[in-house]
């Protein structure tokens, strides 16, 4: 009866195939270490913000008279209310710190080469709708911070020669940030938003599986099925879908089906997140005054600017970019030539070795003058403009640039170590 | 327009460099959320020297009765006077006009005072009034510099001054700063005082987050919890991979 | 790759464990959604239970409170129209008040903790409009009865102790809310010595 229900469903829409296809047989290097974590947080954690975003909205009330007055309304008043308010602005910050690991892994290993640069792409739009609605969502609670952080945001788009200022005023829909702007951002933060990037991670999915998924070493694990390849009989003992052998003209190899080898490793990753996740929402919901800042728990008040404002952690390190260059509209042309940046690494990156273990010493130089630079960027984000940290965000946004000028050079001609046949 | 910004801008400049934090620098505030006793004497001073002028907009009686364990009756006979209902938020009925013609400025909301501030400059800052003529109120403030507002808890620790004795200081006779000192004219004796100020202090950090203590207490729990998870989850994870290794 | 054979029974027994506890774990993460949707702290307070000062009701009078965004009625009750509550039981449908419309001690003739005070919630029970007070009209509503409540929105008929009519479209006897008395002057409605 059971069997028969599900393969009339079946017949009409395949979902236990393409269960198979994207989750039980789908075919993962077997040297995932725990870098490759973050992609399934990254889930993880979006799953988070939609349910407790969704529940939020149920007694926010998107008003510049209602707002900050609502927040307290969730944090005192409803049952609950402050832990579902917790969960959602420890989840943003969060979101970033996952979501920026999973970039670095992909830097590392060069999952942005060919033939996944599409992919990559898709990620890079996520991050970028990402900012977009961690920013308009920091605008809601209506605090401080939230209006004069959009304040500053906002005005980096008054920069652009000629349309500027229209284009503020038409971002606003008033001469100052109102109630029109909360609304439209408020609808853009729960719903447009949302939607958008809920559609690019299902792309960013598709594309993955469809060129599959690198490894730390860097090499194919499917081949050519041309009599070539040795299979031992690791690589015969498990089944993929049919659709990843190209019906027999492939052979992958070192690889393991996703379930339940990989669910199983995920939920580690899960409990070990969670474990760290709930240890902020329990005892640290302000991350130190970085997750939630304190000025915003202090209304929004257009006749009176805070002593300090910063954009929140994850924007800072785009932030002491913007403010290393003193022309104000080629500070922002900076600041976007540095995401730019990274969604043209496909191109940019003219190696054919994919992995940092077998690429040279400059590159693994550059990579670490990358991080370093992009961690001290953020640092400086935070703290004022005063003449020397101005100096070192210029130095940080030089050698930042830098490591993709390098790149570009050396990666043609790299001295790249041998790669290895299989997977180690 | 682009006037505007440019001045938001420079606005924005002037005032990030002036973060340079307080001062002098703050007293760790003696407190502890679970001193019901202290809550419960910090909630009085509040309402007898405090909520003439400042307001707990976000707070209800009811909450504050409940988590301190006031009973209701008791709370409504020794912390409530102008007969609102146990259930209404903590106000008074100054106009913020009224607020800003005296003072100045309008009397903030303290409901999150703890929250933006920290309790530590709220210990410091109720400690450092002094006498200075010069001031409307016949006092400033070492942590907030012409500071609207009067000394209010004067009537507990006397009118304080700064103190100055002479020291030799190499060789030379000078009159050093020694801290504020009272003219112990007030309630308070400089310990009681103190003390008095941390409860007031206590009660406000409790108001910034109500449920800061039902929040450990959930999260040690579930850490535990999640502690279990982890390691059953490890377990499993090395089980199954036993295949590939 | 170990060659070593799988302990099955080790492997299932963890499989289970790790989704009983995972399970667990779901369904906890899923209280404070379901929490978050009982009625807020404001709610509650704004359904808290209010005091009414009957001190200046006279004989006959219906004084009406708001509790839960119903109209309570609060009506003091002359000896009279108590008298003639017993008149006119054929008449009504529930003269006992076996329908649980009333708590406990409101479970009499008068429905009411002192038959003088009669305290209902002014909505009648067929579509919530709100009947008329008769208080010496309504025998043209019923015959040989004075005073009653008579809805004017489909002509429901209840006595002077809510009892219903019969042959009218409300079912049952008006609601009677749960009070107390906190003294011989003020009444606490929605609130009763059980649940202080």
């Amino acid at each position: 009866m059971f069997k028969n229900l599900m393969s009339w469903i079946e017949y009409r829409l395949p979902f236990m195939d393409k269960m198979n296809l994207h989750v039980m047989q789908y075919p993962a290097p077997k040297n995932f270490n725990f870098w490759y974590f973050f992609g399934s947080l990254a889930i993880l954690v979006l799953v988070n913000q939609i349910l407790t975003g969704i529940w939020l909205t149920m007694n926010y009330v998107p008003s510049a008279e209602g707002a900050f007055a609502s927040i307290e309304y969730i944090m005192r008043d409803v049952e609950y209310g402050w832990l579902l308010r917790y969960m959602h602005s420890t989840g943003a910050s969060a979101f970033f710190v996952v979501v920026y690991l999973h970039m670095l892994r992909g830097m590392m290993y060069g999952s942005y080469q060919k033939p996944r640069e599409l992919l990559w792409i898709f990620g890079m739009l996520i991050f970028l709708v990402l900012m977009a609605e961690a920013f308009m969502g920091y605008l809601l609670p209506w605090g401080q911070m939230s209006f004069w952080g959009a304040q500053v945001i906002i005005g980096i788009f008054g920069t652009i020669p000629f349309i500027g200022e229209d284009l503020t005023l038409w971002i606003r829909g008033d001469y100052v940030i109102s109630g029109a702007t909360l609304n439209r951002f408020f609808a853009l933060h729960v719903i447009a938003l949302p939607l958008v990037l809920v559609i690019l991670v299902f792309l960013h999915i598709m594309a993955l599986h469809e060129v599959g998924s690198n490894n730390p070493d860097g090499i194919e694990i499917k081949r050519d099925n041309d009599g070539s390849v040795e299979q031992t009989d690791a690589d015969t003992k498990f089944t993929f879908h049919q659709y990843f052998t190209r019906g027999g003209k492939k052979v992958i190899v070192d690889a393991i089906p996703f379930h339940p080898y990989y669910t199983v490793k995920d939920l580690v990753g899960v409990a070990g997140f969670l474990l760290v996740f709930a240890w902020v929402i329990f005892f640290f919901p302000e991350g130190g005054g970085f997750f939630l800042e304190p000025p915003n728990f202090e209304a929004a008040n257009p006749l009176k600017t805070p002593e300090h404002i910063a954009p929140v952690w994850y924007f800072t390190p785009f932030y002491a970019i913007l403010r290393a260059i003193p022309h104000p509209f080629m500070g922002a042309v900076a600041m976007f030539a540095a995401i730019l940046a990274l969604a043209l690494l496909p191109w940019l990156d003219r190696g054919k070795v994919r992995s940092v273990r077998y690429r040279s010493g400059l590159h693994k130089v550059n990579l670490v003058n990358f991080c370093i630079s992009f961690v001290a960027l953020g640092i400086l984000g935070v703290l004022p403009a005063t003449p020397t940290y101005t100096l070192l965000s210029q130095l940080f946004s030089f050698t930042y640039f830098g490591f993709f000028v390098l790149l570009f050079f050396y990666s043609k001609n790299e001295a790249t170590k041998p790669l290895p046949v299989r997977v180690t | 327009m682009m006037k505007k910004l440019l001045s938001a801008a420079a606005l924005l400049a002037s005032s990030l460099a002036m973060a340079a934090g307080p001062t002098i620098p703050l007293d760790k505030a003696p407190i502890d959320l679970t001193d019901k006793a202290s809550l419960q004497n910090g909630a009085k001073l509040f309402q007898n020297y405090c909520l003439g002028c400042h307001q707990m907009q976000y707070q209800r009686y009811s909450r504050t009765f409940r988590d301190l364990d006031i009973p209701e009756d008791v709370g409504m006979a020794n912390l409530m006077f102008t007969g609102e209902k146990v259930g209404d938020h903590i106000t008074n009925n100054m106009s913020g006009k009224d607020g800003e013609k005296w003072f100045g400025a309008t009397p903030p909301d303290l409901t999150n005072v703890a929250r933006v501030r920290g309790p530590d400059w709220l210990y410091t800052y109720l400690r450092s009034f002094y006498a200075d003529p010069s001031r409307p109120f016949g006092v400033n403030n070492d942590v907030f510099p012409m500071v609207g507002m009067p000394h209010v808890l004067q009537e507990l620790q006397g009118l304080p001054y700064k103190a100055y004795e002479t020291r030799l200081v190499d060789g030379e006779s000078k009159q050093v700063y020694v801290g504020i000192k009272t003219d112990g004219t007030g309630e308070l004796s400089t310990e009681e005082y103190d003390r008095a100020v941390a409860d007031l202090v206590n009660y406000l950090e409790y108001v910034g987050e109500p449920t800061k203590l039902e929040s450990r207490e959930l999260g040690v729990k579930v850490m535990v919890f999640l502690l279990i998870f982890f390691v059953l989850a490890y377990l499993l994870k090395k089980e199954y991979w036993r295949d590939v290794h | 790759m170990s060659n070593a054979p799988v302990d099955q029974g080790r492997r299932r027994f963890l499989t289970i464990a790790t989704s009983v506890v995972g399970g667990v774990g779901a369904v906890g993460a899923a209280v404070p959604f379901i929490a978050s949707w009982n009625p807020s702290e404001k709610a509650k307070q704004a359904g808290a239970a209010v005091s009414a000062d009957i001190s200046k009701l006279e004989p006959g009078q219906l004084i009406r409170v708001e509790w839960r965004g119903k109209p309570v009625w609060i009506v003091k009750r002359p000896q009279a129209m108590l008298d003639a509550l017993a008149n006119h039981e054929d008449k009504l449908r529930d003269p006992e008040s076996a329908v649980a419309q009333q708590p406990a001690y409101a479970q009499n003739r008068y429905r009411s903790k002192k038959p003088e005070i009669f305290v209902a919630v002014g909505i009648c029970t067929h579509l919530g409009c709100s009947p008329t007070y008769l208080p010496s009209d309504f025998s043209a509503q019923v015959e040989g009865v004075t005073s009653g409540f008579f809805c004017p929105c489909h002509g429901s008929k209840f006595d002077m102790a809510g009892r219903v009519f019969q042959s009218v479209p409300a079912p049952s006897n008006l609601m009677v809310p749960p009070y107390m008395y906190i003294d011989d002057n003020t009444i606490l409605i929605g609130e009763d010595e059980g649940a202080a």
